[in-house]
């Protein structure tokens, strides 16, 4: 199969970015996503030029570094994936493809298609935890959680914090990764002691950062390579109002 | 051999930790804050290792080279986390854990380790709950076990197909919760490229900053390697794209030694290589086995038809198959271990029978489907059964899937003692970094349990033991002798590496050496080939220093680069890959030695001669390395040949 | 610790009580207009905006109501605001997700509800309050403003009845995404309960547009 890329390049964070044209040919129809661009990096490497940077790492679906936004849609036009997933058969012969980096004022581009997502990583510190030394701590079974509450937090904690969800909203909020996580911590009885603190210091963050306002548009949900429910946000709103009035 | 003294507390080996805690020195509180702890690497090992030391009031700074601790590789672990719980009270206890993990291990691990791994195992799981992962619960809302990898018992606890996900992301809150206490400081997107000795101790190491490319020193009073196995060595593996070696190659290369770097794990079930631009293979769970059928065709004309697409595999009989796993081992049929499940796939499509590419067998789901069910085993299953569709395009519940087996995780690693020390005093090594817990082969679901109890419950006790005589020793100025000299060297082999401006890429090349370690010193090794692959590694490491084409520049992100740098590592390594698994002359575990067989073509090992550590030190670069060996005891544990037949 | 009048959930907590609000009084607001049509004469109407206008409780309403439209905008134009600034640099190719069309021009159709708001208070609710020059009426005696008049002279103009219309349409968009956002903005989702409140705002949104459309209809053509 044939493609013409229009991939963003960027120097550095400082630096104005731009379009630029690449075609590649010949990829096979089970090449995934990245391996494609593989391709096209030796090509340039074979002309002596930059390759393209694009955060990439375990290449099966979980690790959540892919970031790229793919003809209009985060992780490209496949549901329940992640760019490292994407296969090209998903294509069309000769299609035009455009390639740009998440874009959100809190995920400043790094490089070509490389965005910073430390944000994430302050949410989390900010109260994305159970306070819990290590050590100490009762035996498992002491604390019984009823089966549906446990799948109801694994089905949260199955985020793998890409960020797809800033690149999806019109807003670039962070809403659905934090709900992902307060709605985990508070479906369980380890988690529900300081549910309080955990979201109001949570959302202080996410607000601090720049993330944008949910507006319950959904596009996060209809993105999440998890498929993760913007139930959860009703869960975090729920469990914000209570924290404010309670 | 002086360099071994792997300093096991005396006593019965119910006591050995019990003991040795009681004994051991501790630091007060007032001093920990005094005392800084490097952590390179944020998987499961190091994030809690980081995280439980943040929380004792050690000032620790933890550096990984991706851009999120989260992502750290542990995340890919699939089936689950093994501990001896015994809450399914189907008779397991910590004995028999250990004994599993020594007899699975193939007789190779270290005994007096082995049993401190199960015996933590328990307080892994109240941990992990503690701290709000999400493991399957029965309808009691108490936690679910399964059986896995063939164990008898059921202790296997599990996320889904998750676990390693949810352990890592516990212990990354739990490291996040200290970062925001201020006693943890992150650097992420940052490489170690050397480590600083100052008389003889680790004292900091070097890094790069892969956004910037700046070259930066840092000191630590103590520093921990937990950067995992150096897999990725064969290119195409399960492994993470950055996953690397050099971390603890630079350790070797700094005077720690290294033990039985030829115990590499290969993996059964793995989606096969579809062409030559792959870039990583994909791993399906290993409880896939537990339903899951494994076949090729009985006759050669069969496969070719298979092959060519000519008939489907529904289309062959069922007589017509060879469920060579149920053939060749009645008793434990398609669960028997890891390595030789693996060897078996390999036998039967060395020998022609192969299918898809030639390089796969079949793993059949038809019978257990009309046993049980579509529903439950989408229950069961459902995520890894999409997981293939999306990558093969095609549905396993109406067709088998194909796999295949592939390099999965490294046995061997840095030598530690029993503190999880090297032999450079300051020096840990934590996770799979290490070599102590799964000797020749590893048992599944057992490495996620060995990365959080060295990180949570083993490294936090013994550092402090090496801690306790350094409380006097005040921090150091990053612009000493030492760290001005290693950072000198550093900048110097970067440059070097950029000025060679030759032809090969460094994917090309790696891709290139991927296949020749692959075929040499793979799934099965011969004398011939070994002292092959030690020329060929040799001459192919001068090929790299003289034609390697890294594009870009050195003051900025720069993937190539960092590629560059891991895979020179990754050669030297497989060199030493070789030469290990050419001294071992008997087959073990992943270990398989052609002239080393039964005549059924089981491995053969040798304990007269080779029930050691083989631990390896560094000369100089092409020079031969100095074998050293930590003889390995069994006084709890009967050593027999495995057997999976009967 | 985060602010409930300045933390984004906060924000979105008052937009949507307040958005409640207003789709509370659309409803009495369309049942005193539908007396124009359904009563056979403009005597309900007038006495009933007269009542809405003279009597004390309501008069506190009105503040109230007041403060409900101002809290709603203030808070929206404010949210767009920041969305806006959340993304500085667009995408070259916007996202397209399959997700629901209304809520990404909740803003576009609140500017158009806001114009003509300004000038439906202008034509009808200014004019009988403040301008006086309103035709009167009596009834049982008793001297009232005809403003039921005004507002079937207003729709005997085709071109307004139009735009009044177009207008009504919009303000569905609005409440289509609207109403059953409010619920999840206040954390009020339920896996059985969602879909009823999903299905009882298509209908609210419909009926009540239906019902304001019917009567510059039925003025036009029938009275």
């Amino acid at each position: 199969m044939d493609f013409t890329l229009k991939i963003w390049r960027q120097q550095n964070a400082a630096a104005k970015g731009r379009f630029e044209t690449h075609k590649v040919a010949g990829i096979s129809p089970d090449c995934s996503f990245l391996e494609m661009l593989d391709i096209l990096n030796q090509q340039l490497i074979d002309k002596f030029e930059k390759p393209v940077c694009f955060d990439h790492d375990c290449r099966e679906g979980i690790c959540g570094a892919c970031s790229l936004y793919i003809n209009g849609r985060p992780h490209g036009p496949d549901s329940a994936v992640t760019a490292c997933q994407l296969h090209m058969r998903k294509f069309k012969d000769g299609d035009t493809i455009v390639v740009e980096p998440w874009r959100a004022r809190p995920f400043p581009v790094i490089k070509d298609l490389v965005v910073d997502r430390s944000g994430f990583d302050k949410i989390m510190a900010a109260g994305g935890y159970i306070s819990v030394n290590t050590g100490g701590v009762p035996d498992a079974n002491t604390i019984p959680v009823p089966r549906a509450h446990a799948e109801t937090a694994m089905d949260a904690a199955a985020c793998i914090g890409c960020g797809a969800c800033v690149a999806a909203c019109k807003n670039a909020s962070a809403m659905l990764f934090v709900a992902a996580k307060v709605s985990q911590f508070a479906m369980l009885p380890q988690g529900k002691v300081e549910t309080r603190e955990r979201v109001l210091k949570m959302v202080a963050k996410m607000d601090e950062l720049g993330f944008g306002n949910c507006t319950n548009t959904g596009a996060c949900e209809a993105e999440c390579p998890k498929q993760i429910s913007i139930s959860h946000i009703a869960r975090l709103n729920r469990e914000y109002l209570s924290a404010k009035i309670l | 051999m002086t360099k071994l003294n792997a300093r096991i507390p005396e006593g019965p080996m119910a006591e050995k930790w019990n003991n040795y805690k009681a004994g051991q020195k501790l630091v007060n509180p007032a001093n920990k804050r005094k005392l800084d702890i490097i952590v390179v690497g944020t998987g499961l090992a190091g994030a809690s290792a980081a995280a439980s030391l943040g929380e004792l009031g050690f000032n620790v700074k933890a550096f990984c080279y991706q851009d999120s601790p989260r992502r750290a590789h542990s995340i890919a672990a699939q089936g689950g986390i093994n501990a001896a719980k015994n809450y399914p009270n189907d008779g397991d206890s910590v004995y028999r854990l250990y004994y599993d993990t020594i007899k699975g291990g193939d007789y190779r691990s270290r005994e007096a380790n082995v049993y401190r791994l199960a015996e933590v195992s328990g307080n892994i799981i109240d941990q992990c709950v503690a701290q709000g992962v999400p493991f399957a619960r029965d309808y009691g809302g108490l936690l679910d076990n399964r059986s896995f990898g063939g164990a008898q018992v059921s202790r296997t606890f599990y996320a889904r197909g998750q676990t390693g996900q949810q352990l890592l992301l516990g212990a990354y809150s739990a490291m996040m919760r200290q970062v925001n206490a201020g006693t943890v400081k992150l650097y992420p997107r940052t490489e170690m490229l050397d480590i600083v000795l100052v008389e003889g101790k680790a004292r900091g190491i070097i890094t790069r900053n892969l956004v910037t490319g700046n070259i930066e020193r840092h000191f630590g009073h103590a520093v921990v390697i937990a950067t995992g196995g150096y897999g990725r060595a064969f290119y195409l593996s399960t492994k993470a794209m950055g996953s690397n070696g050099s971390a603890a190659w630079q350790a070797y290369k700094r005077g720690a030694l290294f033990a039985n770097p030829s115990f590499v794990q290969i993996h059964p079930t793995c989606i096969p290589v579809h062409g030559d631009y792959q870039s990583k293979l994909t791993l399906m769970s290993e409880s896939l086995r537990n339903d899951g059928r494994i076949w090729v065709p009985r006759k050669k004309e069969d496969a070719e038809a298979l092959r060519n697409g000519r008939v489907k595999p529904k289309d062959i009989a069922n007589e017509d198959r060879d469920y060579y796993l149920e053939r060749r081992y009645p008793a434990f049929g398609n669960l028997v271990p890891r390595d030789v499940a693996s060897r078996a796939a390999k036998e039967r499509c060395d020998a022609g029978y192969g299918v898809g590419s030639g390089l796969a067998v079949y793993l059949d789901f038809e019978e257990s489907i009309g046993r049980l069910g579509k529903k439950v085993i989408e229950e069961r299953y459902g995520n890894l059964f999409q997981m293939y569709e999306k990558i093969v395009d095609e549905n396993p519940y109406e067709t088998p899937m194909m796999i295949y087996p592939a390099i999965h995780y490294c046995m061997g690693g840095l030598w530690v003692d029993y503190e999880l020390m090297t032999t450079i005093p300051g020096l840990f090594s934590i996770g799979e970094c290490n070599f102590s817990d799964h000797g020749a082969n590893r048992l599944g679901a057992s490495a996620l349990m060995q990365g959080l109890a060295d990180g949570y419950f083993i490294l936090p006790y013994t550092i402090q033991n090496y801690l306790a005589a350094e409380i006097m020793t005040p921090r150091m100025p990053v612009d000493g002798r030492e760290f001005l000299e290693t950072e000198g060297q550093i900048r110097e082999r970067l440059n070097r590496l950029m000025q060679i401006k030759g032809k090969q890429s460094v994917d090309r090349m790696h891709r290139k050496f991927g296949l020749l370690l692959w075929e040499m010193v793979g799934m099965a090794r011969n004398s011939e080939g070994l002292n092959k692959a030690i020329k060929e590694f040799s001459s192919l490491r001068e090929e790299f220093w003289t034609d390697i084409r890294i594009t870009g520049g050195i003051d900025e992100m720069n993937p190539e680069l960092e590629k560059a740098s891991r895979v020179a590592d990754f050669i030297e390594t497989g060199e030493l890959m070789a030469r290990d698994a050419l001294q071992r002359e008997e087959s073990c575990g992943g270990h398989f030695r052609e002239e080393f067989q039964t005549p059924e073509g089981e491995a053969s090992r040798n304990d007269n001669d080779f029930m050691f550590v083989a631990a390896w030190e560094y000369t100089g670069t092409g020079k031969e390395p100095v074998l050293h060996r930590e003889p390995l005891n069994y006084e709890n544990i009967k050593v027999q040949t495995r057997n999976y037949k009967i | 610790m985060s602010n409930i009048l300045t933390s984004s959930i906060g924000k979105k907590i008052l937009m949507s009580l307040a958005g409640l609000f207003l789709i509370i009084f659309l409803l009495v607001h369309l049942g005193i207009n539908l007396s124009l049509i359904f009563t056979g004469s403009r005597e309900t109407f007038n006495k009933a905006a007269h009542f809405m206008g003279t009597n004390v409780i309501i008069k506190v309403m009105e503040v109230v109501l007041f403060g409900g439209f101002l809290l709603h905008m203030f808070y929206g134009v404010l949210l767009q605001l920041q969305n806006w600034l959340a993304r500085p640099k667009r995408y070259r190719i916007e996202n397209y997700s399959q997700t629901s069309f209304f809520s990404k021009f909740m803003i576009h159709t609140a500017v158009i509800i806001g114009i003509f708001l300004v000038m439906h208070l202008f034509d009808f609710y200014l004019k009988a309050k403040f301008f006086g020059d309103v035709p009167l009426v009596i009834y049982d005696g008793k001297e009232y403003h005809d403003l039921g008049i005004l507002v079937v002279e207003k729709f005997k103009l085709g071109g307004y009845a139009v735009f009044y219309i177009i207008c009504l349409l919009i303000m569905s968009f609005h409440l289509l995404h609207g109403f059953q956002s409010a619920f999840q903005s206040l954390g009020l989702e339920h896996k059985t309960y969602t879909p009823l409140i999903k299905a009882i705002g298509i209908i609210y949104s419909v009926l009540v547009t239906a019902g304001f459309i019917l009567i510059p209809v039925y003025v036009y053509f029938w009275m």
